[in-house]
């Protein structure tokens, strides 16, 4: 009853817009939250990140220019965004899979599979990179396959040491993030939905398409769009594998290290930016996209 | 809230008490060192202390940063309290000279230019030589698969690159001569590692490869842990000397009082003894009396400096390696 109270009391004091406005609110202590993320933020986010800005800011537009637009450089954002989307595109259809066998049967070892999948989260990337190099170069368990006298030779690649390798290891670290977040909207969805599509006649196809489909959609957006992001900022698990050949497999990162290493604060700064921007940019179309989604399914 | 309280009090006593403690007994040295550089300076720091304690009386306790050269020597820049600095490359002690961290004539401050100890470049083939790799011009030939260091991203993949350009002007080439040999030399590299210790893996544990060019310190711990004719070392007629230059952090010992200190550790690197443990880590010692004495280790061949051939390792990083240098032309005109 006193919770009732008070805002009837404020209410003779207040003009009646703040009233309306404060009537919405369901819990106590919007304010402080909010000041308390915004200064949390930009703690943590905001100012480092215009640190880095300003870094840039110290730069001609010349020398900005040729540190993120020579051909090395330019030639690392092909294969970091090309690979990174590959590999995003691959785990959108392969994590569906994985989350849909994880919600919908039954098996044993379901909860060790089940942890397996967080592995990439957990694992520093350096031990990613290295055991999976480890495991496709030319002498590995794997990568002995595919060399020119092996069972796959015929298909002519290689797994380690070239873009074929980078993509590879941004597959294994982006995994969770899709079937993470599929997963619990998988779970919720209701099968009676299901059932009622198909008693009504349709199609297995049908069903997913129509019925299963626009509800995860949006979360599978999310998941490839965060599988997508950690992959472009992907350092430590790639650069054993990528074999680091200037024009074919520098990753961007690299390419941020190998300035430093030069004492190009700034033209390292500049190429940190770009990235920043390209993925602030993929990033907003994505939700945009999933946005849109949402509002078309009604959901 | 009570035994919090107390808890809190009894280990901030604590910390005062020993901190104390130590500051009244015990000066600690940092030395800020590039990585492979870690065994030789855990034989050298507690022989450093034995030998400062005989000398003055005093204790002294040198601890260890290591990473690769430049990473350390960003550190340093950025405000790591290191008192000495020994790198393997002469930028990173330059670079720290234009920040005003080390004096500007860090050279001269101690014998040979500032460099205990060298180091070269030299090969490391497979059991028996299979390639028949002999010197340099072998590394050219087509089919030959040879695994460096990115020069852009280690100093080990920039001496390998002063090496192989010098060594075409040393036996009378043009600069156009040794560019397109070193042009050749990076087309027969099927990967670029990443760091010294990355390359060795690479050739080693991958099996990637018929040679690895690398530092002699390097190649020789390698023979010795992979060895027993798995690996051979192979020496060129003519390497490129690379120096490991050492520095007192002027910053640091202004603020922590241990000029003398870290003046003594960088004297002691000259000393036989600390010119003995080099020696053992493969490590050329600038003592020809030492040198000489571990002629079996140290094959004689002939070396020339970054300096001799470039003009100065700062002219040499700035013509070949920066962007838009003479790697980078090697490698985009494809």
């Amino acid at each position: 009853m006193t919770a009732f109270a008070v805002p009837s009391a404020v209410s003779i004091t207040s003009p009646a817009v703040s009233r309306r406005r404060k009537a919405r609110r369901v819990l106590p202590g919007f304010n402080l939250t909010l000041g308390y993320t915004l200064f949390y933020l930009s703690l943590i986010v905001l100012i480092p990140l215009s640190a880095l800005f300003f870094k840039s800011f110290t730069m001609t537009w010349d020398h900005f220019w040729t540190a993120v637009a020579s051909p090395r450089v330019l030639a690392s954002y092909r294969l970091t965004f090309g690979a990174s989307l590959i590999a995003a595109l691959v785990n959108l259809v392969f994590g569906l899979l994985v989350a849909w066998v994880l919600v919908r049967y039954k098996f044993p070892g379901k909860k060790i599979v089940d942890a397996l999948v967080d592995l990439p989260f957990a694992l520093p990337t350096a031990v990613a990179g290295i055991s999976l190099t480890a495991l496709l170069a030319g002498n590995g368990w794997v990568g002995q396959y595919f060399e020119p006298n092996g069972i796959f030779g015929f298909l002519g690649i290689k797994l380690a040491y070239n873009p074929t390798g980078v993509v590879i290891a941004l597959i294994f670290i982006g995994l969770p993030f899709v079937v993470r977040t599929v997963q619990p909207v998988l779970e919720d969805t209701e099968k009676e939905l299901e059932e009622a599509a198909t008693c009504l006649g349709a199609t297995r196809w049908q069903t997913f398409r129509y019925v299963i489909l626009p509800s995860i959609l949006p979360a599978l957006l999310t998941g490839f769009a965060m599988a997508f992001a950690r992959a472009v900022g992907e350092y430590g698990s790639v650069i054993f594998i990528a074999g680091n050949m200037p024009m074919i497999s520098e990753i961007t990162p690299l390419i941020i290290i190998s300035k430093l290493e030069q004492y190009d604060y700034a033209g390292a700064t500049a190429v940190a930016v770009v990235m920043l921007l390209i993925s602030f940019v993929m990033l907003l179309v994505i939700n945009g996209l999933q946005a849109w989604q949402r509002k078309r399914s009604g959901a | 809230m009570n035994l919090k309280k107390t808890l809190t009090l009894t280990l901030a006593a604590l910390a005062l008490g020993s901190s104390q403690l130590v500051s009244a007994q015990q000066v600690t040295l940092l030395n800020s060192s590039y990585d492979v550089a870690r065994e030789f300076y855990k034989d050298i720091n507690p022989a450093f202390s034995a030998w400062y304690k005989k000398k003055t009386g005093k204790d002294v306790k040198v601890d260890q940063s290591h990473g690769g050269s430049s990473a350390q020597a960003r550190a340093v820049a950025d405000g790591l309290d290191a008192d000495v600095v020994t790198f393997n490359t002469v930028t990173d002690l330059e670079f720290l000279a234009d920040k005003g961290l080390v004096a500007k004539d860090w050279a001269k401050k101690f014998p040979s230019n500032a460099t205990p100890t060298l180091s070269t470049h030299i090969f490391v083939v497979r059991k028996g030589n299979p390639k028949g790799i002999k010197d340099w011009d072998d590394l050219v030939k087509p089919g030959v698969q040879v695994v460096v260091v990115n020069p852009k991203l280690g100093g080990n993949g920039r001496q390998t690159y002063l090496g192989a350009w010098g060594y075409v002007k040393k036996k009378g080439g043009t600069d156009a001569q040794a560019a397109d040999f070193v042009a050749k030399l990076f087309k027969n590299a099927p990967v670029l590692g990443k760091g010294g210790r990355d390359a060795s893996g690479i050739f080693l544990q991958r099996n990637v490869g018929d040679v690895l060019i690398t530092f002699e310190s390097e190649v020789i711990s390698i023979v010795n842990e992979f060895g027993a004719g798995q690996v051979e070392a192979v020496y060129p007629s003519i390497s490129v000397v690379a120096e490991n230059p050492v520095a007192v952090v002027e910053r640091t010992v202004a603020k922590k009082g241990t000029a003398e200190v870290a003046k003594a550790y960088l004297d002691f690197l000259y000393t036989d003894e600390a010119q003995e443990i080099a020696a053992k880590h493969a490590l050329r010692p600038t003592s020809p009396a030492v040198l000489k004495k571990n002629a079996a280790t140290f094959k004689p061949i002939q070396l020339f400096t970054v300096s001799e051939v470039f003009g100065s390792p700062a002219e040499a990083q700035k013509v070949h390696f920066n962007d838009g240098g003479k790697f980078d032309q090697i490698y985009t005109v494809k």
